[in-house]
């Protein structure tokens, strides 16, 4: 079997045009990993332009009203440009800028990813073209704006079901064609070797930092560490350094949309099944002749039919659990957060916010649960406002 | 000799790839026929993927259409059976990993050695990932076809020798698609192929016109078309097969 193995999972299933660019990649990273200059500039940017490390909140509210576990928020939304997209796109471009890179290209679904890549493309003085499903460019028209304003060229993709997975398609086909000045800024630990490898090694000082943090607030570890996924990153991210903490245990939170038993829906791991995509054999929501599945979340950053192979690994040796959580529960969440602890989430975040919000009640109050804010909400503030029937637009 | 052999052994061949169900599949199967009537020497069927990563948008929106169409991979299997009452050429699948993973690779083959498919090409499973997909082929007598590309540069020797059926060179970076020109130095390739393997190979990617397919047969074993044959499809509809017809000896005269 083939590198990047995570279990059956992973794997480098894309066209030959792109092996020597995923080999010339995994060439470099594997020096570069290990460069103790490469690691210097790479910290200096994720402490003094990203703003890391990120605090680790106690939402005393939030633990006081659901009567169980204390809650803390691993406070990622603070981050430079309200994500944690920031910690992998720094890794990245600085690492391409080393291949000699000039051009980013990056796929996006709520933006964030898309708006963290054109961020560092500026500080980096890179081109950057970023491809969006037209219907997300509609859903989160100002992170658009954020994009061409930081100088990116931002490609709408109509094909499909105009979302995240037709982004990463394009983006995979823009790749083939143009290799030699440009590194594709995979955004999520999917993705064909070495990606899924290289983003949650960088997205992996979330839980190193709240391993420190908790040691130092509560001097033991979490009960449990939530997260949303879609591809996983801020999940594989919050997880990693906690794998081998079996009293730790991990929670994904899928986007259920509509609910599981509706075809309207993008819990992977709750209703798709083994295949071949984007690269990575993995869990993807298909019908019965392998046909990827047009998958529907009110959350644009977990709107993707697969997830990534580390996380259907993870699942496979039970060692992470995943829940779905539809847009209803997510919308209470985002709404119950920003009322208890004046924090509004990303509408993503607000997945593991409500799966929280199910199981601290149950849990007694000297055990801790981790969830992790991957962004902020203000992107979602008008769609959220929609949502509930307001005829508000940017 | 296998057939895949066969459809070399008549001067250069000329293969036209044809996406199964765009329209629907019995306009699909009068174009297969024209094409076979006017010198096709060997037929690339694709079956229809919801997110053909490889392809252009021409190819891609085929694939939506029969798609949308209904089209199924059982329908398509149905096809094959049908054709391979009097059809001799060679035929081989193009399609997508998943199609043959969700559909059970070992019933996939089955299905192809049943009805008589020669060949598999699979644009998203490159050399390190063919494993799973070749072992199982070759106890069900359907060879893997690999690809080569403008940047495969030093996996040329590697591909080439452990090649069968025919190698796919594909012309140019990016998807499939019609290109005005075709700028990489394929004869180059093509050594290096040469050195490696008796297996023949073909170009295809970004190939329409018969002054193209000639000079894409002359450094190579044959020319491969797609996108152009689609857009006389998506353009003629029902109609297709007397143009496709008249494309198809047009392409075979020139590359001959």
């Amino acid at each position: 079997m083939s590198a990047g193995r995570f279990g059956i999972h992973g794997g480098q299933y894309i066209p030959e045009t792109l092996m020597n660019a995923v080999r010339e990649l995994e060439e470099a990273y594997d020096h570069y990993k290990n460069d103790p200059e490469f690691n210097r500039e790479l910290n200096t940017l994720l402490n003094e332009y990203a703003g890391r490390p990120s605090r680790l909140y106690f939402a005393e509210k939030m633990t006081r009203d659901l009567g169980g576990a204390k809650i803390y928020l691993k406070r990622e939304d603070l981050n430079h440009t309200g994500a944690h997209k920031i910690n992998n796109v720094l890794g990245q471009a600085l690492l391409a800028k080393k291949m000699g890179k000039t051009r980013l290209i990056a796929e996006t679904g709520a933006g964030q990813h898309g708006v963290a890549t054109a961020t560092a493309a500026a500080l980096m003085d890179m081109e950057c073209v970023v491809f969006m499903g037209e219907e997300d460019t509609r859903r989160q028209a100002l992170n658009v704006y954020r994009m061409k304003l930081l100088g990116a060229e931002v490609i709408p993709v109509t094909t499909g079901t105009a979302t995240l997975k037709d982004a990463v398609s394009q983006a995979m086909r823009e790749w083939t064609s143009r290799i030699a000045d440009t590194h594709y800024c995979l955004g999520s630990v999917m993705g064909p070797h070495p990606f899924p490898t290289i983003v949650r090694d960088f997205q992996a000082v979330i839980s190193k930092e709240i391993k420190q943090q908790i040691l130092e607030k509560e001097g033991r570890l979490p009960d449990a560490v939530i997260a949303c996924v879609g591809g996983g990153s801020n999940a594989i991210g919050s997880f990693y350094h906690f794998i081998n903490d079996p009293s730790v245990q991990l929670i994904g939170c899928e986007a259920a949309g509509r609910g599981i038993d509706t075809p309207e829906t993008a819990a992977t791991i709750a209703t798709g099944k083994l295949g071949i995509f984007h690269g990575m054999k993995s869990y993807f929501c298909q019908d019965d002749d392998g046909q990827i599945a047009p998958v529907y979340s009110i959350s644009a950053g977990l709107d993707y039919p697969g997830i990534g192979p580390e996380h259907a690994w993870l699942h496979d040796i039970g060692r992470a659990q995943y829940v779905p959580i539809t847009d209803e529960q997510a919308v209470e969440a985002f709404e119950y957060l920003a009322r208890t602890e004046g924090i509004i989430p990303a509408i993503e975040s607000a997945h593991a916010i409500a799966h929280a919000m199910q199981i601290a009640p149950k849990m007694a109050r000297d055990q801790i649960i981790v969830i992790t804010i991957s962004g902020r909400g203000d992107k979602d503030c008008a769609a959220i406002a929609r949502y509930r029937g307001e005829d508000l637009h940017e | 000799m296998s057939r895949i052999r066969n459809a070399f052994a008549n001067g250069k061949a000329f293969i036209p790839f044809i996406t199964c169900g765009d329209p629907d599949i019995a306009t699909t199967e009068a174009v297969i026929r024209a094409a076979v009537a006017n010198g096709a020497d060997l037929i690339e069927l694709g079956i229809p993927f919801s997110d053909p990563t490889a392809e252009g948008p021409v190819i891609m929106n085929a694939n939506l259409r029969a798609l949308t169409n209904g089209i199924r991979t059982d329908d398509v299997f149905e096809l094959v059976a049908r054709l391979r009452r009097d059809i001799e050429i060679s035929l081989v699948f193009m399609t997508y990993a998943n199609v043959v993973f969700s559909y059970g690779s070992e019933k996939f083959f089955t299905r192809c050695q049943q009805t008589g498919i020669d060949g598999l090409i699979l644009p998203d499973v490159p050399f390190e990932e063919k494993g799973e997909f070749l072992e199982i082929g070759h106890r069900h007598g359907v060879e893997l076809i690999s690809m080569v590309a403008p940047t495969s540069a030093d996996r040329i020797s590697m591909i080439a020798r452990e090649a069968e059926g025919f190698i796919y060179v594909v012309s140019s970076l990016g998807v499939t698609g019609t290109r005005t020109r075709i700028t990489t130095d394929l004869a180059s390739i093509v050594r290096v192929i040469r050195e490696n393997t008796a297996v023949p190979c073909a170009v295809g990617f970004g190939i329409s016109t018969p002054e193209q397919a000639r000079k894409m047969a002359d450094n190579s074993d044959g020319a491969i078309v797609g996108s152009a044959i689609i857009k006389l499809l998506e353009r003629y509809g029902k109609d297709s097969p007397k143009y496709v017809g008249a494309y198809v000896k047009s392409m075979k005269d020139a590359v001959r």
